[in-house]
């Protein structure tokens, strides 16, 4: 088996705030971290080899100089390879840019390290949650995909998927290749080991950088190639807070609250 | 790349029973009105195999026609047969602007779209509008988490196509007289262009189905209500309502509860008219997926806790001594 995980670096939202005063993201300390999705791919194809340990786990990554620093985390978890994809015409690429020349770079990937068998996406950024880049990379390559994966296992010649969908979960057989967008597992992802991390400081992660992809349709990628622009952002506004209830006991405020609702016809 | 026509259109997710899922009829209420401002025709698409419960619901709540391909090979979602089908009327009828609801099929579905079209897609979105400039749909979404807000545009892309979560807007007023007309077109998928098998569906227990996105009612349970055990309480009180049990990724991750009820941003987005939180402290990432609850009461023994931001009753106390007595009187109101 050959996967290829597909990862971006994006700033720790959680640790994100807001300036109250300019009203404005503070990314200033936000720590970058390995896409907590990806990770979750990165764990499937992971999986995959300790049943298969002749499987080979490549990581491709599109980003600025400094997202090497996710790709070695790939190497110290899981990776065999990594890859960085960084070039000044890519930036500002939309979604369906950036699946573009991930496309490309699905293609020299390739004659490098040999065809890949499956594709693994997070099924979104944490950053951007849109759970784009994966479907269209998929739509780009033609391959068939399967999003919102939660594991999957080898059986008969096919990827069998266990995928959640709006009423449940269920097991999807999809031909190989193929991609697949993964979501929170029940279980947690590996931590690396002090051995893998060291040898994942050290490697050298190869740049297709811009001219890297000789046939790519320049018109397709970057901020000019991109269909969506955005037009403005904002912090959103958080509406007033309204009638606060604080009772000697608990159970007076209850019985407060429960009177509240009633006349308001909420309940 | 100009479409043919102004037309907006709407996909009606079909539900396993052949009735539409209630995103896509929520999305004909804010659809009307972007369809007049742009002077088109409402048009929901209806893709399925027994298609005749969702097009009569199409039709009440609002669509002026309804877009129909039926056969057995789309009784079951699968992403090449919807994507062909999906394609093949867009290119045949030419809409400006195409809505999907941002449930898991719709959003394996959009990107495989739009990418097939090479146009735009903004997924999630919470808001829609006209951009007065350009007459393009102004889509807004949360990004970074809920923390910030973008407005996007597709201005020279057609049709501009966006995700908008479940429960974000509310059905219009069912007119049940009204029958909008149904076009049908014959587009098959032959079998062996559907490369995906259901191997196995895992059924949820009746009792453990969860449908958050569905509920009037929702009592949610956090941090703050300490362990599985705590999350009893919480029920009692949902039970009294009949209403939904919630969770935040606090308690989710904890594993005191399934990530079936986890509301909020890498859970289920919630609309329902009363939104109690229990215990909860407010991260924005659980704001994103409730704040647009119509209302919403919040229980919590920190006075500073961002939920009281958003409440518009708030309780600051112990949970375990408000919610057996709150539960009583409601079950005494109820009575």
């Amino acid at each position: 088996m050959n996967v290829l995980v597909c990862v971006k670096q994006v700033p720790d939202t959680t640790e994100i705030k807001i300036d109250p005063v300019t009203n404005t993201l503070i990314r200033d300390g936000v720590p970058s971290i390995l896409n907590t999705f990806d990770g979750f791919a990165l764990e499937a194809a992971a999986r995959l080899k300790d049943k298969l340990p002749e499987t080979k786990i490549v990581a491709l990554c599109m980003g600025p100089p400094q997202a090497t620093a996710a790709l070695k985390d790939c190497l110290a978890i899981a990776a065999d390879k990594a890859y960085l994809v960084s070039g000044r015409t890519f930036g500002g690429s939309d979604t369906l840019a950036t699946s573009y020349i991930l496309s490309k770079a699905v293609e020299k990937v390739e004659e490098l390290e040999g065809k890949f068998d499956a594709i693994f996406c997070g099924k979104q950024a944490i950053d951007g949650d849109t759970a784009q880049v994966g479907p269209e990379l998929a739509e780009h390559l033609g391959y068939p995909q399967v999003t919102y994966a939660l594991e999957c296992e080898i059986k008969d010649n096919k990827l069998a998927v266990l995928k959640e969908g709006s009423d449940g979960n269920m097991r999807i057989g999809v031909p190989f290749p193929c991609l697949v967008t993964f979501t929170k597992p029940s279980f947690d992802p590996r931590f690396p080991t002090i051995k893998r991390k060291i040898a994942a400081g050290r490697a050298q992660i190869p740049v297709l950088g811009d001219d890297a992809f000789p046939d790519i349709d320049k018109t397709r990628i970057g901020l000019k190639g991109s269909p969506t622009h955005v037009k403005r952002t904002f912090v959103p506004v958080r509406k007033k807070s309204g009638l606060i209830i604080q009772e000697e006991t608990g159970g007076a405020s209850a019985l407060k609250l429960a009177q509240a609702l009633n006349e308001a016809h909420v309940i | 790349m100009e479409s043919k026509t102004k037309d907006l259109w709407v996909y009606i997710e079909l539900k396993e029973d052949g009735s539409a899922r209630s995103v896509g009829l929520e999305l004909l209420n804010p659809g009307r009105a972007l369809a007049e401002k742009q002077g088109g025709a409402l048009v929901g698409v209806v893709i399925g195999d027994g298609v005749n419960a969702a097009v009569k619901e199409a039709g009440a709540y609002g669509a002026d026609k309804v877009l129909v391909v039926e056969g057995p090979e789309y009784k079951d979602y699968s992403t090449d047969a919807y994507a062909a089908a999906m394609c093949h009327l867009v290119e045949k009828y030419s809409p400006a602007t195409l809505l999907i609801g941002a449930t898991p099929n719709g959003r394996d579905l959009g990107p495989r779209i739009s990418c097939r079209l090479k146009t735009g897609l903004t997924a999630d979105c919470t808001g829609l509008d006209i951009d007065e400039e350009t007459g393009c749909v102004a889509w807004t979404r949360p990004a970074f988490g809920g923390n910030l807000m973008a407005t996007i545009l597709c201005p020279d892309h057609r049709p501009q196509i966006g995700t908008v979560r479940p429960g974000v807007f509310k059905k219009a007023a069912p007119r049940t007289e009204h029958e909008a007309e149904m076009i049908r077109d014959d587009f098959r998928v032959s079998a062996d262009h559907i490369r995906t098998e259901i191997l196995e569906v895992i059924k949820e227990a009746a009792d453990e189905i969860v449908d958050l996105e569905g509920a009037e009612i929702i009592v949610s349970g956090g941090r703050g209500v300490g362990g599985p055990e705590g999350f009893a309480p919480v029920k009692e009180l949902a039970a009294a309502l009949g209403a939904t049990v919630g969770a935040s990724r606090a308690a989710v991750d904890s594993g005191w509860i399934a990530h079936s009820h986890q509301v909020g941003q890498t859970g289920k987005t919630v609309g329902p008219k009363l939104y109690i939180a229990c215990g909860i402290s407010g991260a924005i990432q659980h704001l994103a997926g409730m704040s647009g609850s119509d209302c919403i009461v919040a229980i919590n023994k920190d006075p500073d806790a961002p939920i009281f931001n958003v409440a518009n009753y708030g309780i600051v106390g112990n949970l375990f001594e408000v919610l057996p007595v709150l539960t009583k009187e409601i079950q005494k109101l109820k009575a």
